[in-house]
Order: C-alpha cells, then sequence, then structure tokens
C-alpha cells in the first residue's frame, strides 16, 4: 500500500462514501481512498446492512432450489437421512420392542444360530429378526444399524480431520504464495503419487491398539490424515482467485493479520466447493474403512462397522448368504446416495465445476 | 520434453528414498518386533538370531546398511518368514499374478467404460443414459469385497459355472471372477469421465466445423470427439493405478490368490520386516513411474499441453 496517496486522498474524500449509493465495487474506491478506521466502519455498516447479508442469503437459497429441483440428490438426501435416524435411533428403540441389544446372544443350546430373515428359532415367520441372526444368534438388524452408527462415524471424523488439514494447508500455500507455494504444492504432489493405502496399512498393522476404541482413534487419523490432498489443491485454487480481491485489500489495508485474513476472511469465502468436496469424501473414506476393516486392520471387536459384519459374513457366504447381504446392501445404499447428494451439491453450489 | 523427463526423475529418486524411509521407522518405531510371539525366545537364542540379522548394532547402522544395500544393489534382502528366499525373488514370484489380473481388469474397464460412456453422451437425457449412469453410481458405492463374494455366490456356488477361486495359470477361466469384481468400480469411473468428456467436446466449435463440412456422424464422433473427450479418462489413469493396487490386494485376499498384495498383507500381520518394505519400494517405484509415462501420453494427446 502507498501511505504517502492514501493521507493526500483522504482530505478530498473524506465523508463522501457515506452519501454515495452503494453499487457493488464501491468498497475498493474505500478502501484505497479513506483512512483505515473510515473504511473499517464503511465496510462494517455496508455489511451489515446491504451487500453483504442479502447476497450471501440468496446465494444459499438459490443453492437450496437448485438441489430440490435435483430428484436424484433429493434420493439421496432423504436415504442419507433416514439411515443416519435409524442408526442413531434404531438400537434403542429394538431393545425397548424386542428387548434385543447388538451383542445379545442368545443361550438356548443349538446347533444351528443364524436364522434367516423373519424366521424365529423353530423355522415359523416371525417379526423378531428382519435381517436375520449372525453366526452367534445376534440380531442382524440391531447390529447392522449400530454398525451404521460406527461407519457413519469414521466417514464423518475423517472427513473433519481432512478439511482442518487440506483447508488449512491449501489456504496458507494460496495466500502466502511464492517459494512457500511452491514448495507446498510440490509435496502435496508428490504425496499424491505414493501408495498411501499401502502406508496406512502399514501404520495400521504396526501400531495395532489393545483396545477397540483405540483402534478407531488411529482409523481417524489415518483416513484423515491421507485424504486432504485434493481439498488443499481445491481450497488453494479458490484462495489464489479471491486474495487479489478488493475485502482482503481493505482487511489488509486495516492492519488485521496474515493468520486472521486466512482463517476469518478467506476460507469462509471457499465454504462452496468445500461442502461439495467434504460431501463427496464420506463416502470414498467409508469405503476405504471397510476395505481396511475386510483386511483385519480396520474396526476391531466389539465394535463392528458396516466393513467388518460384511467381512464376518463372506465366511459364511454359501450357508448363510444374508449374513454378508444386509451389511453390504446397506452400505452400499447410503454411499449411493451420499454419492447422489454430493454431485447434487456440486450442481448447486459450484456451478464452475459442474460435469453435467 | 526431456527436461520435464529428467526433471520428473530427480525428484522420483529421493521420493522412493522417503517412502522407504518412512516405512522403516514405522516398523521400527512400532511396539515388539519378528521374533516377539506367544512364547519368548531363550535369552542365548535371540542373542544369536540379533547378530545374524545385525539387530544388535545401533539403529543408524542397521539403518545404513538397509538402505546401502537398497541402493546399491537393489536388494532387500531375505525374508524373515519365508526363510531362506530373497524378497526379489517373492516379489518376481507373485508380481505376474497382480500384474495379469490387474492390466486384465483395466482393460475391460476401458472398453467397456469409454463404450457406454460415449453412448450415454451422444444419447444425453435418454433413457439408456439414466440407467447407464445410475449403475455407473451403484458401481462406485458397492465395494470390491462385497460384490467378489457376491458373483462367486451366484457364478461358482449356485449355477457352478466358474470356478470360485485359486491360481489357474495365466489364461484360465480361474481369472474372470477376480478380473469382474476388479475392474467393476474403473469401468463406472470410466463412464463417468467419458459421459463428462464427450458432452463437454461435443458442444465445442470445432466439432460444429467438423459437422459443417459433412463429415459423417460415425467420423466425427470416432475420429474428432472421442479423441478430446477421453483427455479426463488419461489423466485418471494415474489414481486408478493406486486404486488397481488397493483393489489388487483385496481380489487377491478373496480368490486367494498368489500375488504381490496377498503377499504384503501376510508380511504386515507376521512383521517381516524387509518383505515389507521390499514390496512398498516396489510398488511406490512402479507407481511414480507409471505416473511419469502418463504424464508423457498427456502431452503427447493433448497438443496445447507443454511441459
Amino acid at each position: 500500500m502507498n501511505e504517502d496517496k492514501l493521507t493526500v486522498d483522504t482530505q478530498t474524500t473524506r465523508g463522501v462514501p457515506s452519501t454515495l449509493p452503494s453499487p457493488t465495487n464501491a468498497p475498493d474506491v474505500d478502501a484505497i481512498h479513506t483512512p483505515p478506521e473510515v473504511a473499517i466502519a464503511e465496510a462494517d455498516v455496508r455489511t451489515a446492512e446491504t451487500l453483504e447479508t442479502v447476497r450471501a442469503s440468496s446465494l444459499w437459497r438459490d443453492a437450496w432450489r437448485c438441489l430440490l429441483r435435483n430428484k436424484l440428490a433429493v434420493f439421496g438426501m432423504v436415504v442419507v437421512g433416514v439411515v443416519t435416524l435409524a442408526s442413531l435411533l434404531g438400537p434403542y428403540t429394538i431393545k425397548r420392542t424386542t428387548g434385543l441389544t447388538p451383542d445379545y446372544i442368545p443361550t438356548e443350546v443349538s446347533l444351528l444360530k443364524s436364522f434367516p430373515p423373519f424366521t424365529s428359532s423353530d423355522g415359523s415367520f416371525s417379526w423378531t429378526h428382519p435381517m436375520g441372526t449372525d453366526n452367534q444368534g445376534r440380531d442382524l438388524l440391531a447390529r447392522v444399524l449400530q454398525g451404521g452408527q460406527i461407519s457413519l462415524m469414521v466417514g464423518i471424523i475423517s472427513t473433519l480431520v481432512s478439511l482442518v488439514i487440506g483447508v488449512s494447508y491449501g489456504a496458507i500455500a494460496g495466500y502466502v504464495g511464492g517459494r512457500t507455494d511452491n514448495i507446498m504444492m510440490r509435496v502435496v504432489d508428490v504425496l499424491y503419487s505414493l501408495p498411501y493405502i499401502i502406508i496406512v496399512i502399514v501404520l495400521l498393522s504396526m501400531f495395532r491398539s489393545q483396545t477397540a476404541r483405540g483402534q478407531l482413534i488411529l482409523l481417524f487419523v489415518a483416513l484423515g490424515s491421507v485424504s486432504w490432498l485434493t481439498m488443499a489443491r481445491i481450497v488453494r485454487g479458490q484462495v489464489l482467485s479471491l486474495k487479489n480481491q478488493e475485502f482482503v485489500l481493505a482487511a489488509r489495508a486495516t492492519g488485521v493479520s496474515t493468520g486472521r485474513i486466512i482463517f476469518r476472511h478467506l476460507i469462509p469465502n471457499t465454504l462452496g466447493p468445500v461442502i461439495v468436496y467434504a460431501t463427496l469424501t464420506i463416502p470414498t473414506v467409508m469405503l476405504t474403512e471397510a476395505f481396511l476393516s475386510f483386511l483385519g486392520f480396520g474396526v476391531q471387536p466389539p465394535l463392528a462397522s458396516w466393513g467388518s459384519l460384511a467381512t464376518d459374513g463372506i465366511q459364511n457366504i454359501a450357508i448363510f448368504p444374508w449374513q454378508l447381504i444386509f451389511p453390504g446392501v446397506t452400505m452400499a445404499l447410503t454411499l449411493f446416495s451420499l454419492n447422489f447428494l454430493g454431485d447434487g451439491l456440486r450442481d448447486a453450489l459450484d456451478p464452475q465445476m459442474r460435469t453435467f | 520434453m526431456l527436461r520435464f523427463i529428467i526433471r520428473r526423475l530427480l525428484i522420483t529418486i529421493p521420493t522412493i528414498l522417503v517412502v522407504i524411509t518412512i516405512t522403516w521407522a514405522l516398523i521400527r518405531l512400532a511396539p515388539g518386533n519378528f521374533y516377539t510371539g506367544e512364547k519368548p525366545l531363550p535369552a542365548a537364542i535371540e542373542q544369536n538370531i540379533r547378530e545374524k540379522y545385525g539387530i544388535d548394532k545401533p539403529w543408524y547402522q542397521q539403518y545404513g546398511r538397509t538402505m546401502w544395500s537398497i541402493v546399491r544393489h537393489l536388494d532387500f534382502g531375505t525374508s524373515l518368514k519365508y526363510e531362506g528366499q530373497s524378497v526379489n525373488a517373492i516379489i518376481a514370484r507373485s508380481l505376474p499374478v497382480s500384474a495379469a489380473v490387474g492390466i486384465l481388469a483395466y482393460l475391460l474397464a476401458l472398453v467397456v467404460g469409454t463404450f457406454v460412456g460415449s453412448i450415454a453422451a451422444l444419447k444425453q437425457n435418454s433413457r439408456w443414459d439414466y440407467a447407464s449412469m445410475a449403475l455407473a453410481m451403484l458401481g462406485i458405492s458397492v465395494p470390491n469385497f462385497v460384490l467378489g463374494p457376491i458373483l462367486v455366490l451366484v457364478f461358482a456356488l449356485t449355477l457352478y459355472w466358474l470356478p470360485p477361486s485359486r491360481w489357474g495359470g495365466f489364461p484360465s477361466v480361474n481369472l474372470i471372477l477376480p478380473v469382474l469384481t476388479l475392474s467393476a468400480i474403473h469401468m463406472a469411473y470410466i463412464a463417468r469421465l467419458t459421459r463428462a468428456g464427450m458432452l463437454e467436446v461435443l458442444r465445442s466449435d470445432y466439432i460444429r466445423t467438423a459437422r459443417a463440412k459433412g463429415l459423417s456422424e460415425k467420423a466425427v464422433v470416432v475420429r474428432h470427439a472421442l479423441r478430446g473427450g477421453l483427455m479426463p479418462v488419461v489423466s485418471y489413469t494415474g489414481p486408478a493405478l493406486a486404486f488397481l493396487l488397493t483393489g489388487t490386494v483385496v481380489v487377491e485376499r478373496i480368490f486367494a490368490l498368489p500375488g504381490l498384495g496377498n503377499y504384503f498383507i501376510q508380511a504386515s500381520l507376521n512383521r517381516d520386516e524387509p518383505l515389507i518394505i521390499g514390496i512398498v519400494a516396489f510398488i511406490a517405484i512402479t507407481l511414480l513411474l507409471m505416473n511419469l509415462l502418463v504424464d508423457i501420453a498427456y502431452a503427447y494427446l493433448d497438443p496445447r499441453i507443454r511441459y
């Protein structure tokens, strides 16, 4: 910023901006020609009253309308909502109605404990086990719903971890620019071409936790710390295009610190693409978790996820196919819906990324 | 172009060394080692083993020795679990299995994916378009370890058409189910990418020019549109390689194939340090070199790209 110019021009323009109507590109003129205190005051008034509020809400409202027009996205949203609610409330409801908990093992002695769907222990029709039971006679529906809690938790928390890393990394690289940016993005390029899943497997197998809870936390960290690369690239691109805009200039001119500019001014403006990509990361992470559980490095008993339930089912596929099919189909349906929801959000929030 | 290749190769070598170091450090930082079993070894025997494998030396000497033999002779040592077998021999033996399944699956995905994707783009918003795209989304959402056993259940255990598992040599019916399982997700991705790429290209000016000068629809699509429309598919090849690798791990487990992935999982479970490092290094080298090839191919296919 040119200090001399600031003080000279102030004399002629002081007070004028408040009487001007506020066209969209007014703030930059103010930022350059008014002293910092006035500029910030002006900007505040304007944000609060006219520009920001009207535009921001209409952007989100437009996106929402666009999303509702997309039948597949609505379908995805409904299914994701139903599955989430069922996972959260289901085990509790089942306990209230039938008295079964996901880890209840019936004590009566019988050779076969795994019953097909809608069948009771004597082979007649019954509503007790709509998805049948597993090898030890545990109610599969309750287990699938509880597994949903774990799967969704892994998906959401790992995505949040990757969100924090990716957004900060990308924003810092994009805003600082120059050599730092170059090195930081080169690192991302190199990491991109690495067999990260292989390294995650080594990590998980070497540091296998003694408790199921510990393994779950390890899983969050491991999955989150490998899925932030694309997010970093997207945010960097956004920040690059935002950082030379007037509101950043205004913030800088008024002496806002770099960290504050990045986290309070730039990142909120990248929210659209970030939400879209985060929605698409959740199914990917859930799929990776299932893959790791299949190999025996993921969720450990007594906890179970859809992935580990399906894996248990594979062993008995010839005799008790429902043990694989129900967890597998539930997971596929959820991922399917999340993908459609993510695609719909992309169309709604980020028209440039749209792939027809 | 040559400068670009040399520069990339110069980054590749340190990257591989870093990967090896990370793997080595992960194995060493974790508590326990290959010899911690259920029954503790007598002290004298443990001492002998430590001397034989050089574990009694300080860590930097061990690290130096490992790295030196890798850098100098590409020698990853001998496996701890499979006694007397060198890591290189194990990789050489198991690679053809993984490569056969992986390459066949990718080729199948490429052929089916581009075909379905182009037709979906040419008949946009038709019933065929919606059906194939819904199917593609399903392909992305069904995990391959669920798909594989279901295919086995249907084609091997119910219809008795195909063998359920095991390796049967290179051209054999045993390959059909593993290849189908592995290629499903890639088929789906490629179909989606082709459709998106083709839709964009079909609206461009040069396609209008091609049509305006009276070319047949077939010539327009095959000679002009496909080349541009397939660019996203080419750039997908890089990530696809990584997916293929993780996919083969699963498929080899399901179908009990003696491939790299199966050995890798066994090695991780057994804490077989030389074998883990060897396979990780091999995979990293393959991935990095293939990515370089993809970038070169990209520049060759798209004249606008210059390195």
